[in-house]
C-alpha cells in the first residue's frame, strides 16, 4: 500500500443515510478472488434497481475518487470486500458525519480515507456536487466548495494513510515483546491454550 | 489502584505496548476463521506467512455450507470450493476445524461459548462483526477485517485505539413476551444504528442479570447493530453454571473461576457514557424498516415521514417505506408475511428454539417457513427434545445448521419481494436476497407470525402456556 497525502478528485454525492455494507457489496460476490477486480460489484443492487437517476450512474460521475454521503456509512459487517468494491472502483475518500468503526479501519488498511465532518458540511459538499475537490491529509481539510471545511481523522490512522504502513510489518519489531507476553498469558491463563492446559480433546 | 470499569481491565490484560500515538498492541486468545476468512488466508500466503499460534485459531464453516443434502456432494461450485478452501487451510496450517462433517458445527457465534472455547477475560477475535456476542460470558469480542485477520494469523496480535465506555442499564423485569431481542431493539431504535458507535458497552441493571446465558448472547450480538465495537456482561454464577463441564472449559476451574471473580465493573468507576431503559416501557418489538434503527413496539404503527422535522431522515424513512412495500400509518400487526425465518448467531439456540416452539406447539403455520438451529449440538438438543416435531407438525422446515438465510451466502434467500418474519440481525435492502424485505423481530414474535400469517403480537397466543 502507497502513502499518500493530498487527493486532488471528483466528488460525488450519495445523499443517503446508513448506505450498510451489504449494500456496498451484496454478499453474494464476496467469494471472488481480490484479483478478479471488485470495482464492478460497487453499490451493485441499488445501482441496478435505482436506474439511471442513481448518482453513481450519471455520466458525470465517471472517474469520481470522493464519495460524499449521509450518516452511519458503511455500517454493518466486517466484510473488507465493501472497501475493496470502494477502491477498485477508483475512490480515495469518503467523507460522511459518522462511519461504521470497522468499515473504517479496513478502510485505512486499504489507503481509503473515511474522513468525518459534521453534518452541516456534509449537506453543504452534497448540494455542490458533483465538483472538484482537494483533500488533504497533512492540513485536515476538504477545499474546492466555498470555504474550506475540516474533517476529523483519528491521529494514528492520519499517519498510517500518509506512510502507507503495513501492520504486519511494523508488528515484526515487537516480536520479543509478544513472545514474553506469551509466556506470561500462559502462566496467568493456561486455559487459553486449552490441549496444553489438560482441556479435553476436541473430540465430542 | 484508580477503579476500573470491565472494559479496563479486559483491555489491560491484554495490552502488549501502547505506542505515543495512543494505538495499543493487543494479545489475542481466540482467533475463529470461517469460509469467508479466505481473503485473509489469500494475504498470509502471499507474504509466505506461517500462522503463528494454530492452538488458538479454530476454523468453523458457517457462512457458506448448505443446511439441506449435507450427505450429498455440494451442488453449487461456489460454495464448494469455499468450504474445502477452509479445509485446505486448516490442513495446511494445522488448526482444529469444525469442518462440514464435524458433529460440532455450528455458528460460529453459537459454537465458540458453546464448545467453552470462549470463556471469561478472553479477547476473541473473528472476521465477523457478530462477534461481539462473545461478551455475554465477559470477554473483549469484536470482528475485524480480512487485513487484521492475516494480522492476527500472522502475529497472534491486533492493533487498537482504547473505545471509550457506555454502561447500559436495564432496570425492573421484563413483562411476558418481551426478551433480549426486544431490549436490544429497543435500544438501537432509541439510540439509533450508529448510538454506540467507538464504544465498548456493558449491560447492567437486574434485567441484564435475569438473563440466561443464551439471552445474554443475543444482546451481546446486537451491540454491533447500535454501532458498538463491542458489548459485555459482567461473570456471575449464571455464567458460571453454563460454562462448568463444556468441552474447553479449564480443568483447573477453581483456578479460573477465582480469576474471573475480578471482572466486574469497580464500584466507583466511570463510564463516559450512561443510558438507562426502564423495561416496563418495552413491548415486543418489530423492525419496519432497513436498519435495525427503524423498530417499534408492535403495537405501534408505520411512521408517517410527512411528520418528521429532519428532511434527512423523512428522506429515509420514504425510501425504506417504498422498498418493504408499506404506507406510513398502517398498523404494524396488519402486515401480512410471505414467510418466516428461525436461525442466526442472534437467535438460533435451544432457549430461543423454546421459545419459538412453545407458540408454535399444537398450532399450524399459516405461511411456509425455515428453523436452522445455531448448531449441530442445538440440533441434536432440540431433536431429544421434541422440538423438531412441533416446528415439522406445525408446518415449518426443520435443517440442518449454518449462517443459512441471515445472510443468503450459501443460497437460502428470500426470493425479491416477498416479505420475511426473521429471528435475524440485519433487515438491509437485499441482506435475506435481492428484493427480500426483512422484519427482524423475537423467535417467539417469528413464531407469532408464522401462526397468524402477519405481524403479531405474541403475548395473548402465550396464555396459559409454560415458557
Amino acid at each position: 500500500m502507497r502513502g499518500w497525502s493530498v487527493e486532488d478528485g471528483l466528488a460525488v454525492g450519495l445523499p443517503l443515510e446508513n448506505v450498510d455494507t451489504d449494500q456496498l457489496i451484496p454478499a453474494r460476490f464476496m467469494s471472488a478472488p481480490r484479483s478478479a477486480g471488485y470495482g464492478g460489484f460497487l453499490l451493485h443492487d441499488l445501482r441496478q434497481t435505482a436506474g439511471p437517476d442513481f448518482p453513481l450512474n450519471q455520466p458525470q460521475a465517471a472517474g469520481a475518487s470522493i464519495l460524499i454521503a449521509r450518516r452511519n456509512f458503511g455500517g454493518g459487517s466486517s466484510r473488507e470486500a465493501a472497501v475493496y468494491a470502494l477502491v477498485d472502483a477508483g475512490f480515495r475518500v469518503v467523507i460522511a458525519p459518522s462511519f461504521g468503526d470497522i468499515f473504517a479501519s479496513n478502510s485505512v488498511n486499504n489507503g481509503l480515507l473515511p474522513a468525518r465532518v459534521t453534518e452541516a458540511a456534509t449537506e453543504r459538499l452534497l448540494s455542490a456536487t458533483p465538483c472538484a475537490l482537494r483533500v488533504n491529509l497533512d492540513t485536515l481539510t476538504i477545499t474546492g466548495a466555498g470555504d474550506p471545511v475540516a474533517f476529523e481523522l483519528d491521529p494514528v490512522w492520519r499517519t498510517k494513510l500518509m506512510n502507507g504502513w503495513d501492520d504486519i510489518d511494523l508488528t515484526a519489531s515487537y516480536a520479543d515483546r509478544i513472545a514474553d507476553f506469551a509466556a506470561r498469558r500462559r502462566e496467568t491463563a493456561p486455559w487459553v491454550w486449552p490441549d496444553s492446559a489438560g482441556g479435553k480433546a476436541a473430540d465430542l | 489502584m484508580t477503579a476500573r470499569v470491565l472494559f479496563d481491565k479486559l483491555w489491560d490484560d491484554h495490552v502488549i505496548s501502547t505506542r505515543e500515538d495512543g494505538a495499543a498492541l493487543l494479545w489475542v486468545d481466540r482467533h475463529y476463521v470461517h469460509e469467508g476468512s479466505h481473503h485473509g488466508f489469500a494475504r498470509l500466503a502471499q507474504r509466505g506467512q506461517a500462522l503463528t499460534q494454530p492452538g488458538l485459531t479454530y476454523g468453523v464453516a458457517d457462512h457458506y455450507v448448505p443446511t439441506r443434502g449435507r450427505d450429498l456432494p455440494i451442488p453449487d461450485a461456489d460454495v464448494a470450493r469455499m468450504v474445502r478452501t477452509l479445509d485446505d487451510n486448516a490442513q495446511r496450517h494445522g488448526f482444529r476445524l469444525f469442518g462440514l462433517h464435524d458433529p460440532g458445527q455450528g455458528i460460529v457465534h453459537v459454537l465458540g461459548p458453546e464448545q467453552g472455547l470462549t470463556l471469561p477475560g478472553m479477547l476473541v477475535v473473528c472476521g465477523d462483526s457478530h462477534t461481539s456476542t462473545h461478551g455475554a460470558l465477559g470477554a473483549y469480542g469484536f470482528g475485524i477485517g480480512a487485513t487484521e485477520v492475516a494480522h492476527v494469523l500472522a502475529t497472534q496480535t491486533v492493533w487498537q485505539k482504547k473505545p471509550r465506555r457506555m454502561r447500559m442499564v436495564f432496570s425492573g423485569q421484563a413483562g411476558p413476551g418481551v426478551g433480549a431481542k426486544d431490549m436490544a431493539l429497543n435500544w438501537i431504535a432509541a439510540l439509533g444504528a450508529d448510538g454506540a458507535r467507538c464504544h465498548a458497552v456493558e449491560y447492567t441493571g437486574s434485567a441484564v442479570r435475569a438473563l440466561s446465558v443464551e439471552g445474554r448472547l443475543t444482546l451481546c450480538n446486537l451491540s454491533i447493530e447500535g454501532g458498538a465495537r463491542c458489548g459485555m456482561v459482567a461473570p456471575d454464577s449464571v455464567t458460571l453454571d453454563w460454562l462448568k463441564g463444556r468441552p474447553f472449559a479449564p480443568t483447573d476451574w477453581n483456578r479460573a473461576v477465582d480469576i474471573w471473580s475480578q471482572l466486574v465493573s469497580d464500584p466507583g468507576a466511570e463510564f463516559d457514557h450512561e443510558v438507562t431503559f426502564d423495561m416496563a416501557t418495552i413491548a415486543p418489538i418489530v423492525t419496519w424498516g432497513i436498519s435495525p434503527e427503524d423498530a417499534a413496539p408492535i403495537t405501534a404503527t408505520i411512521p408517517d415521514p410527512d411528520r418528521l422535522s429532519d428532511p434527512s431522515r423523512a428522506a429515509q424513512v420514504r425510501a425504506a417505506l417504498d422498498y418493504m412495500g408499506l404506507t406510513a400509518g398502517r398498523p404494524l400487526d396488519s402486515v401480512t408475511v410471505d414467510q418466516v425465518f428461525i436461525g442466526s448467531c442472534t437467535n438460533a439456540r435451544i432457549e430461543d428454539l423454546r421459545a419459538a416452539a412453545a407458540v408454535l406447539a399444537g398450532r399450524r403455520a399459516q405461511v411456509p417457513g425455515m428453523v436452522s438451529p445455531g448448531s449441530s449440538l442445538v440440533k441434536a438438543q432440540a431433536e431429544a427434545e421434541g422440538l423438531d416435531r412441533i416446528f415439522i407438525d406445525a408446518g415449518l422446515d426443520w435443517v440442518a445448521s449454518g449462517c443459512s438465510m441471515c445472510v443468503g451466502m450459501n443460497g437460502d434467500l428470500v426470493a425479491p419481494g416477498k416479505r420475511c418474519a426473521s429471528t435475524t440481525n440485519r433487515n438491509f435492502r437485499g441482506r435475506q436476497g435481492p428484493g427480500a424485505r426483512t422484519h427482524l423481530m423475537s423467535p417467539a414474535m417469528v413464531a407469532a407470525a408464522a401462526v397468524t400469517g402477519r405481524l403479531t403480537d405474541v403475548r395473548p397466543l402465550l396464555q396459559g402456556r409454560m415458557v
